[in-house]
């Protein structure tokens, strides 16, 4: 007999049991739907988790920052001064590893005000001009403050839109953008000039939903709003934080603010972000770093790095996490689906021992017996399948309208020809032992059968 | 050389220990196109024979020789093979599939033979005009009458061209009127020069073949009508000479 026979008599046997075989199918539809489901909705997260990490500057990023002293040179905790300019201009000569280098000296506690109205940064920093490209910033307005701007220590600032938002206003209240370019502000009661304005950051999925909502502005949003929150514009932390940020020279900074940041000889830092040439060399950057450093602090272990590689591990390690219980979950799922299957084979063929016994009186041999099984079994794994990928479709409308997360899940193929395959893999493995049964069966008996 | 040859063939089967000989070393040689019954009653070993002449089962001793060819040591792939192209079987029970129709009934054993739709139908259709069945080839079983079913398992076991045609009780499930119709059609086939063997239980039945092989205890002997015999041709020398 040949397969398309066979695949034929399976479907008539499908549908003769349409019922039955429904609810046959039910295992296989829900494991192949949640198994697509669940990839989709981790492949938005990875998405979503990438986003993020390119906006905080990749992976060639290293931070270097103070740390408390070790236990063993606690009683050189006076001499430690943490990572000061003097460390920059040394990693500057010393370290060939590193290509840029971006100090920074962050003002604790700023406050914004202007207007009448106050805001609290999330950062407020004062920077080197090169700090545009290595935080990944991009200036949409006016323009980022240079060298001399720097070495005069003029009163400049370069903010975020969290700030222009917070005090002149947000385009969503006003309903036309403010660029507030050449307004001045206090920033910790001292009056500076906005010469630049970053541009607007956020994830794709709340840029798609700002413009749907461009599209469709007499929409009114009904239920609970989820975009407030300290006046974060929705979405997410990470998008937010890069918007909140304030740019000013490190020289003014440390000229104006100077008493603030707790006097030393030594400008001194509270971050050092530092570009290397190549992720590859990562550990050995690092200890070119580390030994530059050990120089410049005379041996006092008073600093410490942190690299985007821990985050991105991190985001590694969640990444699989869920891909993982959300795989057992699914796969638990489809071989309940395919215990069904063996279940209602064994049923249908111990209901069929008769036509068994006269298929093989006329000539049906063993093969053609098993094959003819199997089949059956199989064309009701491959129907759950394709039945499963159209629900897998609906499911994620229906997780997406139930928990609207930032990250949409995607549907990928890759997860798809993986569900379908397993289907059809676990098909031939439920039908495997009734097929066995069903061609043992030795035609006398089975034509005996009643 | 006879169509069918068996040598002292015998099947045990062993029961909680006990031993059954349901066939105790019978000699047998079936010429082509005779019209035979094997008669006897039930337990006598008749199914058993019937069984090991349709190549449904195997001999535990003794030689079989089917159209030339040894079989009695043949695996159940090469058994499964002979019963579709050299043997047709009509069942008491009919045996149709339900769910089939009675053209795609006719044509189950030409599926296992790997012959083309197209020249599945002709031929099912063909088998059918044979038994005067080709208006009912779209009925179910379920919607003929205990005849037509017959009628329509006889044209299944036509259908391959086979050697032999074995019926098992083929009237026990019919009314004799019935049974009688179904008879007159294994006679005309039967005259058609098909070989047929006819098992039963009942001695009237059996009195339509020309030859009749008796079997009890698991051993057999031969009647041979004259008037019916016709040109038959006895096997002499190994049969056991009749009682009376």
């Amino acid at each position: 007999m040949s397969f398309w026979e066979s695949f034929q008599l399976g479907l008539r046997e499908i549908w003769a049991h349409k019922f039955r075989s429904l609810l046959t199918m039910l295992g296989i539809i829900l494991g192949v739907s949640s198994l697509v489901a669940m990839s989709a909705l981790v492949k938005g997260m990875e998405r979503g988790a990438k986003e993020a990490l390119i906006a905080v500057g990749g992976l060639q990023k290293v931070r270097v920052e103070a740390a408390e002293v070790p236990v063993e040179q606690q009683h050189l905790r006076d001499q430690a001064l943490g990572v000061t300019m003097k460390d920059v201009h040394a990693l500057r000569s010393s370290a060939p590893l590193v290509t840029d280098l971006s100090p920074e000296m962050r003002l604790p506690n700023a406050t914004l005000t202007a207007n009448g109205k106050r805001f609290r940064p999330f950062m407020c920093a004062g920077v080197w001009p090169i700090a545009l490209a290595m935080s990944e910033h991009v200036l949409a307005h006016g323009r980022m403050f240079n060298e001399i701007d720097d070495e005069q220590a003029r009163s400049v600032c370069v903010i975020g839109t969290a700030t222009r938002d917070e005090l002149f206003g947000s385009p969503e209240e006003l309903g036309y953008e403010v660029i507030p370019v050449g307004e001045t502000i206090l920033i910790n009661r001292q009056p500076f000039t906005i010469i630049g304005m970053f541009q607007h950051y956020e994830s794709e999925q709340q840029r798609k939903e700002r413009e749907l909502a461009r599209l469709e502005p007499q929409r009114v949003p009904t239920g609970p709003d989820r975009r407030r929150g300290g006046g974060r514009r929705g979405g997410n932390f990470v998008f937010w934080l890069k918007n909140a940020t304030v740019f000013l020279p490190l020289n003014t900074v440390w000229i104006k603010f100077r008493s603030g940041l707790g006097a030393s000889p030594d400008p001194r830092l509270s971050t050092l972000e530092l570009k290397i040439a190549d992720v590859e060399r990562m550990n050995l950057a690092l200890q070119q770093i580390r030994n530059v450093l050990m120089s410049t602090h005379q041996g006092i272990q008073d600093f410490s790095f942190r690299t985007q590689e821990e985050w991105a591990e991190n985001i590694n390690t969640f990444i699989r996490n869920a891909r993982l219980s959300g795989g057992i979950i699914a796969g638990i799922s489809l071989l309940v689906g395919g215990i069904g299957i063996m279940n209602i084979m064994l049923a249908s063929i111990s209901g069929r021992i008769r036509e068994i016994g006269i298929r093989k009186a006329v000539g049906a041999n063993t093969g053609d017996v098993f094959f003819q099984i199997l089949v059956e079994s199989v064309v009701i794994a491959i129907l759950g399948g394709l039945v499963g990928l159209a629900a897998s479709y609906g499911l994620v409308q229906v997780i997406r309208q139930l928990s609207p997360t930032e990250n949409t899940p995607v549907i990928t193929l890759t997860a798809m020809v993986l569900a379908f395959g397993s289907s059809v893999v676990i098909g031939i493995l439920a039908g495997l032992f009734p097929a066995f049964k069903a061609a043992r069966l030795h035609p006398i008996e089975a034509l005996r059968y009643e | 050389m006879a169509l069918l040859e068996l040598r002292e063939v015998s099947k045990v089967y062993h029961l909680g220990g006990e031993e059954i000989r349901a066939l105790d070393g019978v000699s047998l040689d079936i010429e082509a196109g005779q019209f035979i019954s094997i008669i006897g009653p039930s337990g006598s070993g008749k199914s058993t024979l019937m069984h090991i002449l349709g190549c449904l089962d195997t001999p535990t001793h003794g030689t079989i020789r089917l159209d030339g060819m040894m079989i009695q040591d043949a695996s159940p792939r090469q058994l499964a093979a002979i019963r579709n192209r050299k043997i047709g079987f009509v069942f008491q029970f009919f045996n149709l599939l339900p769910k089939l129709n009675v053209l795609q009934n006719v044509e189950l054993p030409m599926v296992y033979s790997g012959i083309s739709a197209r020249a599945r139908r002709e031929r099912a259709i063909a088998a059918l005009r044979l038994v005067e069945m080709e208006n009912r080839s779209k009925h179910r079983p379920s919607q003929l009458s205990g005849g037509q079913q017959q009628r329509a398992a006889i044209a299944r076991a036509l259908v391959n061209d086979p050697k032999i045609i074995f019926a098992d009780e083929p009237t026990g499930n019919l009314d004799s009127h019935t049974g009688e119709v179904i008879l007159e059609l294994f006679r005309r086939l039967s005259s058609e020069g098909r070989t047929i063997i006819l098992v039963t239980h009942d001695p009237e039945i059996a009195a339509v073949t020309p030859r009749r092989i008796e079997i009890r205890d698991g051993r057999v002997s031969e009647k041979v009508d004259p008037r019916l015999a016709g040109l038959d041709r006895l096997p002499t020398g190994t049969l056991p000479v009749p009682a009376s």
